[in-house]
């Protein structure tokens, strides 16, 4: 940091650009209202125009009162402040909608509204998702990110104030994206649901997020990249590319919401869950292992446990997972090579995913009481003990014959939350906890009484919903294909959804008391961010275990 | 060989073409056959592109989410064949851009639900599904009944279709507006030319039972009531070698 010497007065080049966008922009925008004969387009015109006008003038202020020039001597810390923040927002956000869909299956008769469509379950759907994935995850790992690759590389996020942009980009992003699910615009691809011009959007505010990310990069102080940063950018580009083939589509016209897929049929559905279960591998795996990686050494004061199993299980990760997707087609019209293909190489994703979770455990190798004493160092040690659990559930569902029963079922659901809830969820809130005193530069997290509800909450939360889901899945499987003596299906399809309202109203429980969990950590963290500043704090956190994987490197 | 990684750890282009290449194997090999192996879809007899109105109520199926708890996809096991009926082919999708097999039964699957009930069922039961079937954890749809359907852009939205590869002739894309009124009205005398385009068994009929305006209601319907009924499964041989994948 000593070594970065040079200051700058004026304001940043960027910065005017990034003007001169926003105006420009804000004008093309409500030209395309303005001429639109859409109304559901013309929505999404006025939310960008707001945006941009918005951003215009914003930075007008900043740019008079000189906000924008910037001490490159300094990490870029405010933008991973925002970042934390927004995590926090998002995922009760989210959360919430989820505890709400949850509750309209278990009591439909209360939680709808006839004359309401919008807070319909296949509307509120892809808002929980949308919500739970992309706005709180995303923003977590653009957070993480910003901070591990500005430590990791002793260097200061590029690109002026393209990081900012990056920031509030993905946030109108989500705006669109979010708005759009309830007004009623959707391209039904799964977990990729935003239409053309969103996706467009996106686009731009991810390829800004490589360029930040690889600039950064190029500027670092250190020979080596760190293991975390691979993962990050496997993440990046990998999404990148996944975003661009699975969105490829026909727009009705350019003033119109709509778009029709590139694809049809049978090569659609396979493009589809080739994006889908890499949204998986990549985003919801690989950004979060990245983060895995730096957080939990760095908390637990220990070098990774092994550079060659980093090396071995990145590689074999990032070349299996793109394979897995077919297995989410088992027994339909896919042609048969392609399931086989698609589930040889889920059962092999086994062992490179418990490479990282053992990588991850055995770092905690000489600290182990760290897990009675640190409530931050147990949550990170649970996800990945969930992270070995999901890894080794989904190899398993991923098998024809098992596929055969638990496809259509709870049991997916009950699969994918024990892997968002329990990895995903929980190394986000202990790369959280670790921030928030960093970034805030205060000497600890306001209250660990409160953390250790979190954990405790949190955790039965997950264990009563993934132990509901399992229930309901295979029970309403089992019911589906069950015969009777005679020879004659046991159930119609409506006595399988009338047995499942135990289990739905303990899937709730269970999702009401993690959101719970997210509301004390707001909380915690809130009090956390508003106490008085610590004058010496070891704010400048550098990779622990660059220099152990330096050497071994040597 | 560990030294060896060094390289690669040391220069992040290295790294980001490393990660490039390996990604794109397992798509590139998967995914392509699919676009040129000709036993990737079967030859069947029947399909045809979807009528305006049926696109219109794909379109509000879709906006409304109903992918999120229907498939529409039956397996070739034996419960499910004898649940919802034959097992669905690849040829039964071919216009579908995109794709609405789902992933999720939280209600039953409605690949074949076409023809299986009746108009007025659909009505009462998108408009209060607890009314005709009390266990169920449906949402209500009673205002798709009081929107009328928005079609300015129908004709627009056929050569989106066209454009990515669905065989509507130029006519049918130029008639869009008339074939859909047409549709949704069993006296409408547009109706012969439609059922010239799209075949004599479209159904022609007041979907909503209100005869004075199209609704999504009307779209909705006419959608759901051709799901599944288009292949002529009499001509259809499961066991000929060219439909063996």
């Amino acid at each position: 940091m000593t070594t970065i010497t040079v200051h700058e007065e004026e304001t940043p080049f960027s910065a005017v650009l990034l003007y001169v966008f926003c105006g420009v922009a804000a004008l093309l925008s409500l030209m395309a209202t303005a001429y639109s004969q859409d109304p559901l387009f013309r929505l999404q015109g006025w939310i960008f125009t707001g945006a941009f006008v918005l951003a215009g003038v914003v930075m007008t202020g900043g740019i008079t009162e000189g906000h924008f020039r910037q001490r490159t001597d300094r990490y870029q810390d405010g933008v991973i402040r925002a970042g934390v923040i927004a995590t926090m927002f998002w995922g009760v956000v989210g959360m919430l909608v989820g505890v709400v869909i949850a509750s309209q299956l278990a009591w439909p008769s209360i939680f709808y509204f006839p004359e309401a469509g919008w807070l319909n379950f296949g509307r509120l759907r892809p808002l929980h998702t949308s919500g739970v994935i992309f706005a709180f995850g995303g923003n977590a790992l653009i957070a993480t990110s910003f901070w591990v690759v500005q430590r990791t590389c002793r260097a200061r996020l590029a690109g002026g104030v393209a990081p900012w942009f990056v920031f509030w980009g993905y946030q109108l992003f989500i705006v669109l994206a979010a708005v759009g699910y309830l007004a009623g615009i959707t391209q039904s691809r799964e977990y990729a649901e935003p239409e053309w011009l969103t996706d467009l959007w996106l686009t731009i505010v991810w390829v800004a997020y490589l360029l930040v990310f690889l600039g950064t990069l190029w500027k670092r102080k250190e020979p080596h990249i760190y293991v975390a940063n691979w993962f990050y950018l496997a993440f990046i580009v990998t999404i990148a590319l996944l975003h661009l083939v699975n969105n490829a589509a026909m727009p009705v016209s350019l003033l119109n919401h709509r778009s029709y897929s590139a694809f049809s049929g049978v090569q659609d559905a396979l493009v589809q869950w080739w994006y889908g279960h890499n949204a998986v591998g990549f985003f919801l795996t690989a950004g979060f292992l990245a983060m895995m990686y730096y957080f939990v050494p760095k908390r637990v004061g220990r070098p990774v446990y092994s550079y060659r199993l980093s090396i071995v299980h990145f590689w074999a990760l990032i070349f299996i997972y793109i394979w897995a997707g077919p297995h989410h087609l088992h027994y339909t019209a896919l042609p048969q090579w392609a399931q086989t293909l698609g589930m040889t190489f889920s059962i092999m994703l086994w062992m490179p995913s418990w490479g990282g979770m053992i990588n991850g455990l055995m770092t905690l190798s000489g600290a182990w009481d760290k897990l009675r004493t640190d409530p931050v160092v147990r949550m990170m040690v649970v996800s990945l003990a969930f992270y070995g659990m999901s890894t080794f559930e989904g190899p398993v569902m991923s098998i024809r014959e098992v596929n055969a029963l638990s496809h259509y079922t709870d049991w997916t659901i009950g699969h994918v939350h024990s892997g968002a809830l329990g990895w995903v969820g929980f190394i986000s809130f202990g790369a959280l906890y670790c921030m928030v005193p960093w970034l805030w530069k205060k000497k600890d997290i306001w209250s660990n009484r409160l953390i250790e509800w979190h954990f405790w909450i949190a955790t039965t939360g997950i264990l009563l919903y993934i132990a509901a889901m399992w229930v309901s899945g295979i029970m309403e499987g089992l019911m589906w294909r069950e015969y009777t003596p005679q020879g004659f299906l046991a159930y119609s399809f409506v006595e399988t959804v009338s047995a499942k309202h135990i289990e739905n109203v303990i899937r709730m429980v269970g999702g009401l008391m993690y959101l719970s969990g997210a509301v004390i950590m707001a909380y915690n963290l809130w009090r956390t961010i508003r106490m008085p500043s610590a004058t010496e704090v070891d704010s400048d956190a550098a990779a622990p275990a660059l220099s152990t994987l330096a050497l071994a490197a040597e | 060989m560990w030294k060896h990684h060094a390289k690669i750890e040391r220069n992040s282009l290295v790294l980001l073409i490393g990660i490039v290449i390996v990604v794109a194997i397992g798509g590139l090999v998967e995914i392509s056959p699919l676009f040129y192996l000709e036993s990737t879809i079967e030859k069947v007899r029947g399909m045809r592109p979807y009528t305006p109105l049926e696109l219109a109520g794909r379109d509000v199926y879709i906006r409304e989410g109903c992918y999120t708890c229907h498939s529409q996809m039956i397996r070739p096991l034996r419960d499910e064949q004898e649940r919802y009926g034959h097992y669905s082919l690849a040829a039964e999708s071919m216009y579908d851009h995109p794709f609405q097999w789902g992933s999720k039964r939280t209600g039953p699957d409605l690949a074949r639900v076409g023809a299986k009930y009746s108009d007025d069922w659909h009505r009462q039961h998108l408009t209060d599904p607890r009314a005709v079937v009390p266990e169920s954890v449906m949402p209500p749809y009673a205002f798709l009944a009081d929107k009328d359907l928005d079609y300015h852009d129908m004709v627009q939205k056929l050569e989106a279709q066209r454009k990515v590869g669905v065989p509507y002739t130029t006519e049918a894309v130029a008639h869009a507006v008339d074939d859909l009124e047409a549709q949704a009205d069993p006296f409408d005398a547009r109706g012969p030319k439609m059922k010239r385009r799209y075949g004599q068994t479209v159904a022609q009929r007041d979907f909503d039972g209100d005869p004075d305006r199209i609704t999504d209601m009307d779209a909705l319907i006419a959608y759901l009531q051709m799901l599944g009924t288009l292949v002529d499964f009499k001509t259809y041989r499961a066991e000929d070698p060219a439909n063996l994948r």
